[in-house]
């Protein structure tokens, strides 16, 4: 463990994830501020005001504009960060596939929130689930801490030789976003040090060599171009091991491609992703106490995915508990249908899918408790009643 | 100290309610606590009731949901008491403190507060039109919160205020708020 002085602080997950940003001292900065993401920008262009940081921020006309200078600048050679929740992200969606299609490592604060329609600004994971396929590396995270130690990290992570993808960090909206929690900051030299400096790989404003991004690709090679990405993303997985390990090194703070909570010995076992994991593993401990082997699997990587690790994590388990803050209409929730391709070959355990927390809907120790009885109960009759359920819903 | 102290407070939006939980937060820093501070956010409008949140604990906060069972109540704007149950899930031996010129015991009526728990009142309203000028409440809510759970110590939460409040104000309105702050903990009552 780093000898690292580290201040603990009050802020909110917005503010954590603004000072990370400070501390990574962008070029550039497109963004169009949307809730609840809008507290990132707004301390953020306070750093710029008060000469704290050299980005220069660029503030566009839509989310669209915002990618789109995001890839601009990105490609001509700079350090670039944007950050977005929801509505926002959708309307960025072309672009993301044209950032990551260009393999330029933008990094992305993601304030997770529902997608429209209804109207609602609260949390859910509806919009990172679907830039799922957009080839951009997705990072998930519990807290404040989380969510600032992912963004200090990311840019090691998108820029290495052997993956450069564009990153996007998720935290959840409102219940981390505009919470006050206690955390730690790394001192900006230290900061700093662990980022290193930027080094452009065949940027555009290198003007003694010019190059084309973008050209046309037809049959011939485009397929090359998409095995390449799908490739990078299979490196990503070694260095996110890697970057984090270093992270761990020197300022003591562990972080895996996912987090196993009393795991190892684990019948019953819930999986969620961000701010739910925390309540879970409360409740967790109170089930352990009355001699239940309950345990918890939180992603923090959902692209790379690691189905393998996943895999042998969940093999020994007799029930899982799937829950997912998103739907996919139609289908089984997305992190249901991740964690039934880790367990398949290894005919593990029962599992089933909960839909809780859409809108920000609460979700309070008691859910959690009814979660792991039924769990309890499917362990023992090695079925589930229902493969998918919406949960904490009106009937 | 319990292990976990976990606060509601009922305000109406404008009285400086979230403001006054996110103070109270970064006090109970001290130590090496950690903590909690978060509103419930709906449509805010000004005069809307709304609930803010607060935990400080030894331990690692790691739950991410309101609290349900208070052990500490705060009602910034006495009008509520008539509009909700601000008593709903409170422990067994929770501290209310309300701001109202009424006498606690009367209050305790009001509330239905059981034996086991205790009731304060400031007249903080009152208090905050003399200090700040005007009907501010939340640094004199605070100033009585403290003195009703002994959370922490006065100097830090005074320096807390003055922070808080440095960054945005008057050097006349930074003072008000202090001295709102010190007379919520002396005029505090127990009934």
């Amino acid at each position: 463990m780093g000898a690292t002085t580290t201040k603990i602080v009050a802020v909110t997950g917005n503010q954590a994830v603004a000072e990370a940003l400070r501390q990574l001292n962008p070029d550039v900065m497109p963004a169009y501020p949307i809730t609840p993401s809008t507290g990132i920008m707004e301390s953020f262009t306070k750093f710029v005001s008060d000469g704290k940081v050299d980005t220069e921020t660029i503030l566009v006309e839509s989310e669209h504009s915002a990618m789109s200078a995001c890839i601009g600048a990105s490609a001509a050679g700079g350090r670039v960060a944007t950050a977005t929740s929801a509505q926002g992200l959708a309307l960025m969606w072309e672009m993301l596939h044209i950032a990551s299609g260009y393999r330029l490592p933008i990094l992305m604060a993601l304030v997770n929130r529902a997608l429209s329609a209804p109207l609602n600004i609260h949390g859910d994971h509806s919009d990172g689930m679907g830039m799922r396929d957009c080839s951009w590396i997705q990072l998930f995270s519990e807290n404040a801490q989380e969510a600032y130690d992912n963004t200090i990290m990311a840019y090691r992570i998108a820029e290495h030789k052997d993956v450069r993808l564009p990153i996007a960090v998720n935290m959840d909206g409102f219940i981390i976003s505009h919470s006050i929690e206690s955390m730690t900051f790394i001192p900006d030299a230290e900061v700093k040090k662990f980022v290193g400096d930027y080094i452009a790989i065949d940027p555009l404003l290198d003007i003694d060599h010019p190059k084309s991004i973008g050209a046309l690709v037809l049959p011939d090679y485009y397929m090359e171009h998409k095995r390449a990405q799908h490739e990078a993303m299979l490196n990503a997985k070694k260095v996110i091991s890697d970057v984090s390990a270093e992270f761990a090194r020197l300022f003591g703070r562990k972080y895996d491609l996912f987090e196993s909570y009393r795991l190892e010995d684990a019948e019953v076992v819930l999986v969620a992703l961000n701010s739910a994991a925390g309540t879970i593993k409360d409740e967790v401990d109170r089930y352990r106490e009355k001699g239940v082997k309950a345990g918890l699997l939180k992603p923090r990587v959902f692209r790379p995915f690691p189905y393998e690790e996943v895999g042998a994590a969940l093999k020994n388990a007799k029930a899982v508990c799937v829950m997912d803050r998103a739907d996919s209409y139609g289908g089984y929730g997305p992190l249901f249908m991740e964690i039934a391709s880790a367990v398949q070959p290894h005919r593990g355990p029962v599992l089933f899918n909960k839909v809780y927390g859409l809108g920000g809907r609460d979700l309070m120790p008691l859910d959690v408790d009814q979660l792991i009885d039924e769990t309890i109960e499917v362990a023992k009759t090695g079925k589930a009643k229902m493969v998918k359920e919406y949960i904490t819903v009106r009937n | 100290m319990a292990e976990m102290i976990e606060i509601r407070w009922h305000g109406r939006g404008g009285q400086g309610t979230v403001t006054a939980a996110k103070v109270l937060a970064d006090a109970c820093l001290s130590g090496g606590r950690n903590v909690q501070a978060f509103p419930e956010y709906g449509p805010e409008r000004a005069g809307a009731p709304l609930r803010a949140y607060n935990r400080v604990s030894e331990k690692i906060l790691r739950m991410h949901c309101p609290v349900l069972n208070p052990g500490v109540v705060a009602v910034v704007d006495a009008t509520l008491l008539d509009a909700i149950n601000v008593a709903e899930g409170a422990k067994d031996d929770a501290v209310f403190i309300i701001n109202t010129g009424k006498d606690p015991k009367d209050v305790r009526l009001k509330l239905k507060a059981k034996a086991t728990q205790k009731v304060f009142t400031v007249d903080a309203s009152k208090i905050a039109v003399e200090t700040i000028g005007r009907n501010m409440p939340n640094s004199c809510m605070l100033g009585a919160v403290n003195r009703a759970t002994g959370i922490v110590g006065m100097d830090v939460l005074l320096d807390d205020v003055k922070g808080s409040f440095g960054k945005k104000f008057a050097q006349k309105i930074i003072d008000g708020n202090l001295a709102a702050v010190k007379r919520g903990y002396e005029e505090v009552k127990e009934g």
